[in-house]
Formats: C-alpha cells, sequence, structure tokens
C-alpha cells in the first residue's frame, strides 16, 4: 500500500475542512481527487505530504507515518502544489541541481535531470530562468522537479492548470505512463481528465469523502434518465416530439433535441419510427452518456452517499 | 543544509545584492577611514583603526537587514517555502543554511578590510607599531556582531510575507540591542539598581569588552546566547505552521 490514509480529520479553528476521511492508493493507479473549490483536497495533499499534520487520524506512505517519520516519508514524495511555486531567478537547471543536492542524488544527479528534462519537454527551455518562462512550460519545471528523485508517490495538485491543449495531452499522456510504476494522486477540476487518466476517483464534498470507485461504475451508479441526442432536416416542434413513446422530457439544445427518458429506456428504435412515420430526415441519432459531471453534480450538489 | 546554504549563497552572487551589500560596506567603510577628514587614520596621527569598528556595525545595522530580509519573506510570499518544507529536510536545517550564507557574505565584507590593517601596519611609526591584539579581538567582535544582526534579521524575515516589513523591523531590533540598551542603563530609574544589567544586556558593553583584545568568555556566552535564541524563535515560528 502507497498511500494509506484512515480516519483524517482536520479543523482550521473550529471550521472542519476534513472529516474522517480514509483511502487508500496502491502502487501502478492514477487516483483522481475530485471536489468542488474549498472541499478539502488541497489540505489533504498537504497533510499527505507532511506540510500541516492533521487533527486526527493518520497518513501513511509506503508504510512511514508521515507524523513519526516524517524525513522516510518525504523523501518518498514528489510533490507538485497547488500554485506551482518556483524561484524566478534561478536557472531551470540549477533550480533542479538544487532539488538534487536537496534529495542527496549524488553521482545520478546529471543522467536524472537530462532525463527529466527530456521527459517533460524541456529542452529549449532548460538554459533560460524560471521568471523567463510561460505558465506552461514552468508547470513542466513544476513536474520535473517533482518526479526528479523518482519518488514512488506523486502527489499533483491541479498539474495540468494553465496548460495549452496540446501540452495537456502530453502531460496527460506523462501521468498516465508514470501512474504505470508508481502511486499517482492528482486533483483537478476537469471531468475529461479523470475519464481519461484516472483508474480510480475520489469524491470530496465539503470535507467528506462522498464516493470512491473507478470512473466507469461511477458513471453506471447515476441514477436518473437516459438521454438521445437526436437532429431533424426538418423543424418539429416539442409538442410532437413529446408524444413519442417513452419520452418524459425534451430540451432544445442548439439544433439538436435532447430527448430524456422515463426510466433507463433507450430511445432510440422509437425515434427512428417516428421520424419514418411522420416523413422526418434523420440528421443525427446518438445515445448520451450519463457523464462524470454529472455523477460530480448529484454528489456534490446533495447530500446523497453513493 | 548544504543543498539550502549553496542556494542562498548562489542567489546573493547571481543577483545584484551580493555585490551590492559587499561594494557599499567597503565604500562607506573607505569614506570613514581613509578619506572623510574629521574620522581618516591619516589625518587621525595614531595608528589605528577605532574609527573603522565604530563605524562598522552602524553600517551592519543597514546592509545586513537588507541581506536577510528576503530570505524567508520571499519564501512565504513565493510559497516556495511549502515545497521547502516537503522536502526531505527539517526546518532547523533550512534555518542553519539561511544563516550560514548570509554569515558567509559578512565575512566576505570584512576580508577586504585586512588591507587597511596591513596598511595601518606599514604607516606606522616604526612600522608595525599597531595594537595587532586589540584589531584581532575586534574583528572578532564584528564577526560577532554581524552573525547577531544576521539571526535578528532571518528572525524578523521568518514573521512577515513583507520584505520591507522584515526589513525595519530588523533594523529596528538591532538597534535596539546595539545601542538602545547602553543609553537606557543611564536612566535614572536604573541607576545604581539595575543599571549594569541593562547596560549588558545590550550588545555595545560586550563588542567595548572584546575590542580591547580580551576575549572574555561571558561576552562569548553572550553572543552565541543571542544568536540562539533568535535562531530559536524564527524556528518556533516555522513550526507555528503545525499548530
Amino acid at each position: 500500500m502507497s498511500v494509506h490514509v484512515s480516519h483524517l480529520t482536520k479543523l482550521y479553528g473550529t471550521q472542519c475542512v476534513l472529516d474522517d476521511i480514509s483511502f487508500e492508493a496502491q502502487k501502478g493507479q492514477v487516483l483522481g481527487f475530485l471536489g468542488p473549490n474549498g472541499a478539502g483536497k488541497t489540505t489533504t495533499m498537504k497533510i499527505i505530504t507532511g506540510f500541516i499534520p492533521q487533527n486526527e487520524g493518520k497518513a501513511m506512505v509506503c508504510g512511514h507515518d508521515t507524523e513519526k517519520e516524517p524525513m522516510e516519508a518525504k523523501k518518498r514524495v514528489g510533490y507538485l502544489p497547488e500554485s506551482n511555486p518556483l524561484y524566478h531567478d534561478m536557472y531551470v537547471r540549477e533550480y533542479l541541481e538544487f532539488v538534487a543536492r536537496v534529495h542527496g542524488l549524488g553521482n545520478k544527479t546529471q543522467s536524472r535531470i537530462k532525463e527529466m528534462i527530456e521527459v517533460t519537454g524541456l529542452s529549449s527551455e532548460s538554459k533560460k530562468k524560471i521568471g523567463q518562462l510561460s505558465k506552461g512550460y514552468r508547470q513542466r519545471v513544476g513536474l520535473a522537479q517533482a518526479m526528479l528523485h523518482d519518488p514512488e508517490v506523486l502527489i499533483l495538485d491541479e498539474p495540468t492548470a494553465g496548460l495549452d491543449p496540446n501540452q495537456l495531452l502530453e502531460i496527460r499522456g506523462l501521468i498516465k505512463s508514470l501512474g504505470k510504476e508508481k502511486t499517482v494522486i492528482l486533483s483537478t477540476h476537469i471531468m475529461q481528465e479523470v475519464e481519461a487518466i484516472c483508474d480510480r476517483v475520489i469524491i470530496i464534498s465539503k470535507g467528506k469523502l462522498v464516493a470512491d470507485d473507478s470512473p466507469g461504475n461511477l458513471q453506471q451508479r447515476v441514477k436518473g434518465s437516459m438521454a438521445v441526442r437526436v437532429e431533424f432536416k426538418e423543424n418539429v416542434s416539442a409538442e410532437s416530439l413529446k408524444k413519442i413513446r417513452g419520452v418524459k422530457d425534451v430540451r432544445q439544445d442548439r439544433n439538436a433535441w435532447l430527448l430524456f427518458s422515463i426510466g433507463k429506456n433507450d430511445l432510440r428504435e422509437d425515434v427512428s419510427a417516428y421520424a419514418r412515420e411522420k416523413n422526418l430526415t434523420l440528421l443525427m441519432l446518438q445515445l448520451e452518456e450519463s457523464s462524470l459531471e454529472e455523477v460530480f453534480k448529484s454528489l456534490t450538489t446533495s447530500n446523497s452517499k453513493l | 543544509m548544504f543543498a539550502i546554504y549553496l542556494k542562498e549563497l548562489n542567489a546573493f552572487f547571481s543577483s545584484l545584492i551580493g555585490y551590492l551589500a559587499l561594494g557599499v560596506f567597503l565604500l562607506v567603510m573607505g569614506l570613514f577611514v581613509w578619506i572623510f577628514p574629521d574620522t581618516g587614520v591619516l589625518d587621525y596621527g595614531f595608528a589605528s583603526l577605532d574609527m573603522l569598528f565604530v563605524t562598522a556595525p552602524w553600517v551592519f545595522m543597514f546592509l545586513i537587514p537588507a541581506i536577510t530580509m528576503r530570505s524567508f519573506s520571499e519564501e512565504l510570499s513565493g510559497g516556495t517555502f511549502e515545497l521547502l518544507a516537503t522536502r526531505p529536510l527539517k526546518d532547523a536545517e533550512i534555518i542553519i543554511g539561511k544563516y550560514l550564507a548570509a554569515l558567509t557574505l559578512v565575512l566576505f565584507s570584512l576580508l577586504p578590510t585586512s588591507i587597511y590593517y596591513f596598511s595601518v601596519y606599514l604607516l606606522g611609526a616604526p612600522a608595525g607599531n599597531i595594537d595587532s591584539g586589540a584589531t584581532t579581538g575586534s574583528y572578532i567582535g564584528l564577526l560577532l556582531i554581524g552573525s547577531t544582526f544576521v539571526s535578528i534579521g532571518i528572525f524578523t524575515s521568518s514573521v512577515t510575507r513583507n520584505q520591507i516589513v522584515a526589513f525595519v523591523l530588523a533594523m529596528f531590533v538591532c538597534y535596539i540591542f546595539f545601542d538602545a540598551f547602553e543609553r537606557l542603563s543611564k536612566l535614572d530609574i536604573f541607576y545604581a539598581r539595575v543599571d549594569d544589567i541593562v547596560e549588558q544586556t545590550g550588545i555595545n558593553a560586550h563588542y567595548t569588552s572584546i575590542s580591547r583584545g580580551v576575549l572574555d568568555t561571558r561576552d562569548l556566552v553572550y553572543f552565541i546566547s543571542l544568536n540562539a535564541i533568535f535562531i530559536r524563535l524564527t524556528h518556533l515560528v516555522l513550526q507555528s505552521r503545525k499548530w
């Protein structure tokens, strides 16, 4: 068990930020941390990395208690904080050399730095000062410093914030490949990211853990109706669409219509029958999968627990 | 600790801060010791470096807070302290690394003034007619004052994210310890009761004693404790994030 968190509770003054959170993260897994702003994602990460202590509970990294053996735990963690703090006056290489010295990499220093600069795609920028880099490149420096000492556990607080779409794909690919041999815990607001790279999702809301499952399972578990997206060449009215068998609700979405079913029925057959009957030309007919976004919304707005 | 020390030292010398501090210190010292007619050695007629040792602590009082003000304030305001604190480093190592780096800069600023010593040594009539014991003592005293100011500066820097606040606060505390205690001891309410204790709390009394060339353990203990107190206070401030 690489990261083991049990009954974590954190109070800021009288405000309870984390309330009895327990979870585990295994090697070879990318764990996604989801939750609205202020849910306690960053606080949990700060506790695992040993920056602040918890009021109750325990956080273990590779079998080392972050409170009792902080040095052993910290050696095994690579951390990218939310704001990606860096020394703007330092050169990229100089900064990585400093990090290597802190971790006592010794004669592996240069080869590790070379590897990290290549992996994160910093080669063209490695001779610049960090302050001169764009946000995306700074983010890469942040990732490089987190991975430099080859830690078993990577804690990444919103690692893809501020990246352009190409960089986004690259960095996601990098995290995914890292996740094969390491334990990666990352927090994010972006649902597609979770669907793309996470093997497991933990949703936190108001300091409480509300879900801990794979993205697939979470999608299946969401209750409610199924939707079908349909587009006709001709104009049709909402009233006539509502008369199709099994349709509960109709909503217009630009040129297309979203039809919601009563219960969990596939509406596609009925819709195509309706189009034939009325002599309409179907331009599109597609089953809408309930997205993680809906799961997230239903879990973090109501107090329900899956 | 060594990594922090090197990083801080690099930061001094890869930016202007280090050269500026050294340059200003040496310029002001040169003016006072050699150029200004009221204070210069050449017009004074005696082979002594007293002027250097009287002026240097006052210049330190401005320059050392300027060197140390960024040490923690910058890390706190930039968020880099979080990264430092989550690396396998003890808080004490971070503090000592920064402390030693600033102290090294102070040492570098004093080294070139050894030229003054050799000049005055040769200018004496006959040559070599200078109180070498007192001069050595004064240098040790200056270094101890420098280290105390560094520990004060690092402490005030850990209290605030604002470098200007850290600078002004450090200058104030340095002044209180260097000069204010001695002056306060002359107040009537202290007279003949605790005036010697008040005076001994200040730095100047111990500095004067060391400057005579007699290295008294009491003075050494005073300086080391003062350093230790401010380093410990810094440690407490850093640890307070865990309260």
